[in-house]
């Protein structure tokens, strides 16, 4: 096995490109777990611990350009404001040592239906910027990134340099089921962000499909039924039978499975009941904020 | 492979690293300090918790390699001249210490909090330290040895 640690992004770019047979390295959590156990042998590891590059975030465009070598500790220190979904979802994943190593590059590297990042990523309307030395860079929308359990559309010459991030315009929320507080793996889990600039919706599912995904459905509704009701402008309290139909959408998107942290029954039920309280902690939020 | 490292304020050479090898693997079989315990190699206990340029991290889940040209700071390294440190004696004081074996990894954890937040709320100490299993005390004594060495490092 060999030790490629590349001191810049070209360089990380071509060695990805030369080197099929290396496996990235960013914070380890992932990657050494599996080598510590034997279950992963790659020809190569390529350590992207030393690419400045990855480790920046900064503003583009009315979106956060977030490096994909930023670790979770760095966004709930620096972007709580800008990123309220995407923080308090960081702020759940395993213990503060995981959070000072673990980065949102390696969560989509890795693109377990568990993955945290995944929801806020999801119902922020968030975008991948992936590049490869020959081809240079591309954006794919995330909904589109996640292509199968444990899969996603990186070529085997790419690298995940960001995720592009709308700044938020309206309150979010994460909510996530697991046995205690800390270093939980989600049974389920869901995040809402109100996008009142445009009247809409967004929301993420997390652990109760093959994939990340949104519950579509359940964003037209909601987002139709408050204009119906006016409640955009008169910001009036969301009715509670609104919030329990929302959530009920929410848990149809899901396909979960049997496993061991939780039954797909389970999963069903506490995902509308997290769809519910979440979006209504949203809109309290949006309520205080007017 | 060679890592050249910075551990416990010296720089030193390791040769013969595996690639693949966890910085736990390196300080324990190779440089001869066991004090940072290996007991899931994945990230779950905290018992191989050690500084890495100045952040708590599980050792088990860093390549030695990305240690080089770090500054690793092991259990060792926090008694100075052999003298236990006061978040060290505070766990001896109060019954901290069972077994022993998730000791270590809590002493760096402690040591970290109480750097950064020198009065932390029960709270607090709960969340710093919501990484490090003990299978022995039940937590209470680990509790109490925190807030003393938080009380003598506050009145020092
Ligand atoms: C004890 C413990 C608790 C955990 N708790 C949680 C939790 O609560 N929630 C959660 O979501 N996860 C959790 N995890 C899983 C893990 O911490 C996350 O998935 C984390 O985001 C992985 O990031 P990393 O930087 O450590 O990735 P690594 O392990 O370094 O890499 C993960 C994968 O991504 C690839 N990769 C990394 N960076 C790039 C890049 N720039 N381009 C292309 N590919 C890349 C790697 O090749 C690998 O396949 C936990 C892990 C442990 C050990
Ligand atoms: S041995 Fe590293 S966390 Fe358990
Ligand atoms: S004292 Fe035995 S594991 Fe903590």
């Amino acid at each position: 096995m060999d030790f490629l640690q590349p001191t810049s992004w070209q360089d990380a770019l071509a060695l990805r490109g030369e080197r099929p047979d290396a496996l990235p390295l960013a914070g380890g959590t992932d990657v050494m777990v599996d080598i510590n156990f034997d279950r992963r042998r790659p020809g190569a590891l390529l350590d992207l611990g030393r690419v400045p590059e990855l480790r920046e975030w900064g503003q583009d465009d009315g979106r956060i350009r977030l490096g994909a070598g930023v670790p979770y500790a760095g966004i709930i220190g620096n972007l709580g404001a800008q990123l309220p979904g995407l923080a308090m979802a960081s702020r759940t994943v395993g213990s503060p040592q995981i959070r000072i190593r673990g980065t949102v590059g390696g969560n989509l590297g890795s693109a377990s239906p568990a993955g945290d990042a995944h929801p806020p990523l999801l119902a922020a309307g968030a975008v991948v910027e992936v590049a490869s030395a020959a081809r240079g860079t591309r954006e794919i929308p995330v909904a589109e990134f996640y292509t199968g359990v444990k899969r996603n559309a990186l070529e085997p010459d790419e690298l995940i340099a960001a995720v592009l991030i709308p700044a938020a315009s309206g309150p979010q929320q994460f909510s996530k089921v697991g046995t205690r507080n800390a270093m939980v793996i989600a049974v389920s889990a869901f995040a809402c962000a109100l996008h009142p600039d445009r009247r809409e919706i967004g929301t993420g599912i997390g652990s109760a499909a093959p994939t990340p995904r949104r519950a579509p459905e359940a964003e037209t509704f909601l987002a139709g039924e408050l204009d119906d009701a006016g409640l955009w402008d008169s910001r009036n309290a969301l009715p509670e039978p609104l919030a329990a139909a929302f959530g009920e959408r929410v848990a149809a998107a899901a396909s979960p499975i049997d496993d061991v942290r939780g039954s797909a029954a389970y999963r069903l039920h506490s995902l509308s009941v997290m769809a519910r309280r979440a979006i209504t902690w949203a809109w309290n939020d949006l309520r205080e904020a007017a | 492979m060679r890592v050249t490292t910075t551990v416990n304020g010296t720089e030193q050479h390791v040769d013969d690293v595996w690639p693949g090898e966890s910085l736990l693997y390196m300080l324990r079989e190779r440089m001869g300090l066991p004090g940072s315990k290996n007991a899931c190699e994945q990230g779950e206990c905290g018992s191989c918790t050690v500084y890495l340029d100045g952040e708590p991290v599980c050792a088990c889940l860093v390549a030695a390699g990305q240690a080089i040209g770090r500054e690793v700071t092991t259990v060792e390294g926090l008694a100075a001249g052999g003298a236990l440190h006061p978040v060290q004696e505070a766990f001896v004081e109060c019954g901290a210490v069972q077994c022993g074996f998730c000791t270590p990894g809590l002493v760096v954890a402690a040591h970290d909090l109480l750097e950064r937040v020198p009065r932390p709320s029960d709270l607090e100490i709960r969340e710093a330290l919501a990484g490090n299993l003990c299978r022995c005390t039940g937590y209470e004594k680990i509790l109490d040895a925190v807030r003393l060495a938080a009380d003598r490092q506050v009145r020092a």
